[in-house]
């Protein structure tokens, strides 16, 4: 082992796609350069708020958050091939599993007041343990089926989310969200740590920023497992994987929970973001929100979920910021030909189609296009 | 006694308007293996476009309607033949995505041109009520049943006995084998998506009839024609129509008598009946009363 790894790190430097072992092949960075990128990406995700104006702390927070439930979503979507809607339904029960453990009691609401170490972990589980129930269900059907039954899911959902008042404080009122206040140490307030004064949204940026790398390695760890091979079989010709062994209930049960799984987190975390939450908020817009963030992130790709979601949460501002250029477009309200909201909107439709239509990779592929063309620069290939 | 007339003639309005939402599904599914996830906004502008008619141009009512279906067959054809029709060869699912796309796109849109302004699509109907059998019934609920069969009948007819029709269903079974009998494939997706944009516009304007006026809001109702395909069969056009009926009077009697019986159910617990009775009948049936059952193969 140690000498095998020895002889691929000499051959790695002059020809990087020289692989001499299929550990080496498969290892989570089975190139200098991606190593290098992750590197560079993770610092300056650490250096970033430190630059960046408040709101846009509290952006790059959301856009984590995204990152989140865009890998989990995409675990199921891009890997197993199964499409769901269903992602907000998912979301809406570990918010309200963080809310009633973590949360305060206010009137009828119910809140237990518990860690984050405890309810953190089961914002994850509880959707999870939900999406196993359903999973015999959702194996039964595929394809576009799929896509229906989650939707109906969420609508059940919200019906649920509007009369379960002592859970979610019903219709059009809400309730507040879990404290994150983790081992004692409140990650919602200003806090100062070793002489200098650091805001509540950085320091929950940066707790954020630590749940999303752990998620975010485990699910590229995940998919390069035996697990991420049978999704990949399944995805590809369910009836064959049968064939060859792979037990489509049990895989299709997986790929559900752990996507599950990854949107209780996201939606716990969202939750406190958002500050207030309505059972409105776990809505069919939300599940297309995230079916966005993975088929323009690009379909199986972990790094494309991320570029997803820093997409998908960062337009409104773009587009705010651009229409800023355009004299008549975009004044608030019946002024203009489309205020800004419903021209954020219209973009967003219209990218789902385009990406789907003119690269279904994604701008995943969009930067395999990048990176190709100067790899062979000056030549055209 | 009279509650019961009252809400199985409601229901069979409802369930009218499910059916032809259903069937404007299973046209385009079976052409071209998409579910229209940008149907609730075909729909919506359909109404758009017979209010529009009816009172900014003044025409009566079944000629806006007549014209609102028309626009919306166009609009139809074009966004099939500018975003679909690239999808072609491609998996079910990427298309299917596309057309949610399209959905946003059109539904901002229709709120854009609906404006703030109250739209109603001048319909005879209103809220006048007959007397039956001691029951107040709405005449909008009979002729929704009525006008609704009545198009899918049509549409039925113009399947199976005209020329083109054949030139569908051919395209339907085989579309490989279609294109070389000589049919033009293409121009039978878009027709498929013209009839379909139609008689989502002939719903819309049902729906909106009887009501307060046109609104982005109600887009969603068009959503519970997919438990309708599910229990139907998704490529039945028979199954659809039985569907929407059963469908529709089971959310309809679930509005009269839950709140009665089961208060436990919470408000508004008729909307989500449809998509319960979708579960179920996926637990028991998954390719639905009358669909075919998919074979699979290595």
């Amino acid at each position: 082992m140690t000498t095998a790894t020895k002889d691929s790190r000499k051959t790695v430097r002059g020809r990087p796609q020289l692989f001499t072992s299929y550990a080496r092949e498969m290892s989570i960075f089975n190139t200098r350069v991606k190593r290098n990128w992750a590197i560079v990406g993770i610092l300056a995700l650490g250096i970033l708020p430190f630059l960046l104006q408040r709101d846009m702390v509290a952006l790059l927070t959301t856009v984590l958050i995204y990152a989140i439930g865009g890998i989990g979503l995409n675990l199921l979507t891009g890997y197993a091939g199964q499409v769901s809607l269903g992602q907000a339904f998912f979301m809406g029960l570990g918010a309200y599993t963080a809310a009633v453990l973590g949360g305060e009691s206010k009137g009828d609401v119910i809140g237990l007041g518990w860690d984050m170490a405890i309810w953190l972990p089961l914002a994850g589980l509880v959707p999870a343990l939900i999406a196993l129930i359903l999973a015999p269900l959702a194996a039964r059907v595929r394809g576009l089926y799929l896509a229906i039954l989650t939707l109906g899911l969420v609508f059940i959902g919200e019906h649920i989310f509007k009369e379960a008042k002592p859970i979610t404080g019903g219709a059009g009122v809400g309730r507040a969200p879990a404290d994150p206040v983790f081992l004692g140490f409140d990650l919602f307030s200003n806090q100062t740590i070793l002489g200098y004064r650091i805001d509540r949204f950085t320091i929950f940026y940066f707790a954020t920023l630590v749940i999303f790398l752990v998620l975010a390695f485990a699910a590229r760890n995940f998919v390069r497992s035996r697990f991420g091979r049978n999704f990949a079989a399944v995805r590809d010709r369910d009836v064959a994987a049968e064939v060859m062994g792979v037990s489509l209930l049990r895989t299709k049960t997986l790929a559900f929970s752990v996507s599950s799984f990854y949107a209780g987190i996201s939606g716990a975390l969202l939750s406190i973001v958002i500050g207030r939450i309505s059972p409105e908020t776990w809505n069919i817009f939300l599940s297309i929100d995230f079916l966005a963030v993975v088929f323009i992130g690009g379909l199986a790709t972990i790094t494309g979920s991320i570029m997803g979601a820093v997409f998908v949460v960062l337009l409104p501002k773009l587009v705010n910021w651009i229409t800023g250029f355009i004299p008549g477009a975009g004044g608030i309200g019946d002024g203009g030909l489309l205020n800004v909201f419903e021209l954020q909107t219209i973009i967003f439709g219209l990218l789902i189609v385009l990406f789907l239509i003119l690269e279904p990779r994604g701008l995943y592929g969009l930067w395999l296009r990048l990176r190709n063309y100067f790899k062979a620069w000056p030549f055209s290939f | 006694m009279e509650d019961l007339i009252a809400s199985l003639v409601r229901g069979f309005g409802l369930g009218g308007l499910y059916a032809l939402l259903g069937v404007s599904f299973v046209i385009i599914y079976r052409a071209t293996g998409v579910i229209n996830f940008a149907t609730p906004a075909l729909m919506i502008l359909g109404a758009f476009f017979t209010g529009s008619f009816g009172n900014a141009v003044g025409l009566p009512f079944w000629l806006s309607v007549l014209l609102g279906m028309a626009v919306m067959a166009i609009i139809g054809m074009i966004i099939e033949r500018v975003a679909l029709r690239p999808m072609v060869g491609r998996p079910a699912f990427s298309a299917a995505t596309v057309t949610v796309g399209i959905f946003i796109i059109l539904l901002i849109v229709a709120g854009r041109l609906i404006g703030s302004e109250l739209l109603t699509v001048n319909d005879p109907f209103g809220l006048n009520t007959i007397d039956v059998l001691g029951a107040r019934l709405f005449t909008i609920d009979i002729a929704r049943l009525v006008i609704a069969l009545a198009a899918i009948a049509i549409v039925g007819l113009f399947l199976t006995r005209s020329r083109t029709g054949l030139a569908m269903r051919a395209t339907a079974f085989d579309q490989e084998t279609s294109l070389a009998q000589g049919i033009n494939v293409g121009r039978m997706f878009g027709l498929s998506w013209g009839i379909a944009a139609a008689m989502a516009a002939l719903a819309g304007a049902l729906l909106t009839a009887g009501s307060s006026g046109v609104e982005t809001t109600i887009a969603l109702v068009a959503l519970k024609a997919l438990p309708v395909i599910i229990l139907g069969g998704l490529d039945s056009i028979k199954g659809s129509v039985i569907a929407g009926l059963i469908i529709g009077v089971a959310e309809s009697l679930t509005r009269t008598y839950q709140p009665e019986f089961a208060p436990w159910l919470g408000a508004n617990f008729d909307v989500i009946v449809p998509y319960i009775i979708m579960i179920i009948v996926l637990m028991i049936r998954p390719y639905g009363l009358f669909g075919t059952k998919e074979v699979v193969r290595v």
